[in-house]
């Protein structure tokens, strides 16, 4: 991607300096300082428009710095330092840098055309969300090549699990870990969410095996539509769970609301200056944001490991021809289990990091719509890159939540109609996944490997009784 | 019984109506190599994959090195040492010749997915080895040079070698090999030949072989069985083989063994 932007500027570089009469040997015959200086004016001269067109001075010479970071510094990707591959890190790090600084220099970023201005920070907290669930995902059907149609049971699982370990759902039973924010007499499971999220995470991994085992004998299509069915399945549980065998387990349609919020006490706040309660803090949504980046780092982390591992190679093997992988010694239950498992694990964590975002888990938040939304940012972005996952993801929430109303407000300011943009989401989201499929079926941002199998198409013939285990 | 690396016992396959694989005894010797013949359709194909857990037999069972494995999952085949190839090249196509190697290393490798998170030491001196004995094992199958090279884009002959390559990787006691010289010019099925020979001077592998080309089954194997229509016909050296009645009517029909 970065190879072929990079491309084009340098086309249309070579074309200007020909226009202005400078063809490419006179201008490699001019001495190198010369050249430098000819080309920072230019991007100065770029800085200049920007703040004219604009106004914002800061924005624009941030663009600028890191448009010549990734750009114009010539393969900075094989930098070395004392022998250490350095340059590899650059970009992660420069992407990362400003993901942090993010709601520091919202303020002063200017207005985008069509698309208004840049996201606010509730609408990053929950692209971090989605990005998670959807790199969670990408471990199902960008690593292990299996259609899961379900993955909105994980999210719930891990919603619920923030609701009974974190609120006051189960009022007959007292326990207080850790949890931050709660009023004096408060009754109920309060655990700390620091300790939900990894609970929210195994117990999600635990049901990921569970419903696994039976259905990761099915191939493909009958896969898919048995996943369908405990997608299903979830959200029902959670909407008629309010008497099972009179026992009150989810409060039905009302949902669990309360939830507890992050925080790290007082005493850290005083010694540490760590957040007490991010619920009462003045920054609360940049807390939540700064705190999802730290996940999506997690899951980024795992996502490569796992990936350049024994278990990674398996997974694509699986992925490219599972008869032959079987052959070869991979054990395809106990390999598709553990994609599974990984899979639900962070879509268990991102739901109760929601759920406790919201403060509140509520069945009507988990339809099956949600499976194909994230479903879609993974085929979107680039099913099996990490990259192109998370940029999927971050779009298509984006505009889930702002980026249509955004558009919508636009078009009907231009042309003075009254069209409801946001009504037509999941129609515009269709269009995008057939125009995608049709023009770069592997997604904007794909890995090698897997643009490969979906020009070429993989060999796998089914056989009619493989034995699993 | 020690000699007896595999072991038939009443093998039998049905789909539907169709009885592919007919009630077959059948031994590989240790150290040795035996070829399955027979015209097309005539179950060879079907009594492999019965060999390799791909398909569940019907009726009978499969014993290696003196353990039963009927109805136990390909990889089990694959762990107690029983490598293959197929008869319509089936590389992971994607990927690179090392790191098909490398998956067919799978079961020699321990490695799971916490240490992979954490990266000990232990899987990093694990993944650093089996990289070198891939590399080592590119090279003895005549892929010097072709570590990173995508599967699809290796030529027709390499990716037969590969597919070897591949199976060696698992580290087998007994090496299957399904029409491995399918396509190859004289040349390079002469190559191919004694490649097999070296297999079993070298790592002491014993191979069964399903081959159509009758000078490499009579050239290397030590014993030779004929299949027809699921049915064993025959089963002797190859030069009993070639004198088999039964054998030449069912290649070239009952005419020409009456005429």
């Amino acid at each position: 991607m970065r190879r072929r932007i990079a491309g084009a500027i340098s086309g249309g570089w070579w074309a200007a300096l020909g226009a202005v009469g400078l063809p490419r040997e006179r201008w490699l015959a001019l001495p190198r300082p010369a050249r430098r200086a000819v080309k920072a004016a230019i991007w100065v001269a770029i800085a200049l428009v920007l703040v004219a067109l604009f106004g914002v001075w800061k924005t624009s010479a941030l663009a600028v710095a890191v448009v010549v970071l990734l750009l114009v510094v010539p393969r900075y990707e094989n930098l070395t330092i004392r022998g250490v591959l350095v340059g590899k890190w650059i970009t992660p790090v420069a992407v990362l840098g400003l993901a942090i600084a993010y709601p520091y220099y919202l303020g002063s970023m200017p207005q985008v055309p069509i698309f208004g201005p840049f996201p606010a920070m509730s609408t990053m907290v929950v692209m971090m969300i989605f990005t998670m669930m959807a790199l969670g995902l990408n471990f199902v059907v960008g690593y292990a090549g299996l259609l899961d149609l379900g993955y909105v049971a994980f999210y719930a699982m891990g919603a619920y699990m923030a609701g009974w370990f974190a609120s006051s759902q189960f009022a007959n039973r007292n326990v207080n870990l850790g949890a931050v924010g709660l009023y004096p007499g408060a009754t109920g499971l309060h655990f700390s969410i620091w300790l939900v999220l990894p609970m929210a995470g195994i117990a999600t991994a635990i049901v990921g095996v569970i419903i696994g085992l039976p259905t990761l004998r099915l191939r493909g299509d009958y896969l898919a539509i048995v996943t369908l069915g405990f997608g299903e399945i979830m959200p029902q549980i959670a909407r008629n769970g309010n008497n099972l065998f009179g026992f009150n387990l989810t409060n039905g349609t009302g949902g669990i609301t309360p939830i507890d919020g992050p925080g790290f006490g007082n005493w850290l706040d005083q010694h540490l200056h760590l957040p007490s309660n991010y619920l009462n803090a003045a920054n609360f949504d940049n807390l939540f944001f700064w705190t999802s980046l730290v996940l999506v780092l997690l899951t980024i982390f795992t996502s490569a490991r796992l990936r350049d591992s024994r278990l990674g190679r398996a997974w694509v093997a699986i992925r490219e021809d599972e008869v032959a992988a079987a052959a070869m010694g991979v054990p395809l239950m106990r390999t598709k289990t553990w994609a599974y498992a990984t899979g639900a694990f962070f879509g268990g964590v991102a739901g109760a990091y929601y759920a406790s975002y919201k403060s509140g888990a509520f069945p009507d938040d988990f339809f099956f719509n949600i499976s194909v939304f994230i479903l879609c940012m993974v085929i979107l972005g680039g099913m099996g890159n990490i990259w192109g996952v998370i940029f999927g993801a971050c779009f298509l929430s984006y505009l889930d939540r702002e980026g249509l109303a955004n558009v919508g407000a636009w078009i009907n300011g231009h042309f003075h109609t009254h069209i409801d943009v946001p009504l037509y989401e999941f129609g515009i989201f269709g269009v995008i996944l057939v125009v995608t499929m049709l023009f770069r079926p592997e997604g904007l941002i794909p890995s090698q490997r897997r643009a490969a199998e979906l020009h070429e198409g993989v060999h796998d013939e089914p056989l009619y009784d493989v034995v699993t285990e | 019984m020690s000699d007896l690396l595999l072991q038939t016992d009443r093998l039998r396959k049905e789909f539907g109506g169709l009885v592919a694989v007919d009630d077959v005894d059948f031994t590989v010797p240790t150290n040795a190599i035996v070829s399955l013949i027979g015209p097309n359709g005539a179950g060879k194909t079907t009594f492999f994959n019965m060999l390799t857990g791909v398909y569940k037999p019907t009726e009978g069972r499969v014993i290696f090195a003196g353990e039963d494995m009927t109805s136990k999952p390909p990889h089990a085949f694959t762990q107690r040492g029983i490598g293959r190839t197929f008869q319509n090249i089936r590389l992971f196509q994607n990927m690179t010749a090392l790191e098909n190697v490398l998956v067919g290393m799978h079961v020699r490798l321990k490695g799971n997915l916490f240490e992979a998170l954490l990266r000990t030491p232990r899987v990093k001196r694990e993944e650093a080895e089996a990289r070198e004995r891939a590399r080592e094992l590119l090279e003895f199958s005549g892929l010097r040079r072709r570590d990173d090279v995508i599967g699809r884009n290796l030529s027709y002959g390499d990716q037969r070698r590969l597919e070897v390559a591949r199976a060696l990787a698992t580290q087998p006691k007994l090496l299957l090999l399904d029409e491995p010289t399918a396509g190859m010019n004289p040349q390079e099925t002469g190559d191919f030949t004694k490649f097999v020979g070296r297999l079993r001077e070298e790592q002491q592998l014993s191979v069964l072989l399903i081959e159509h080309d009758m000078r490499v089954v009579m050239e290397i194997s030590d014993r030779v069985t004929v299949l027809d229509y699921g049915e064993k016909i025959a089963e002797g050296t190859p030069q009993e083989i070639q004198k088999n009645e039964r054998v030449i009517e069912a290649y070239l029909g009952a005419a020409a063994v009456s005429s």
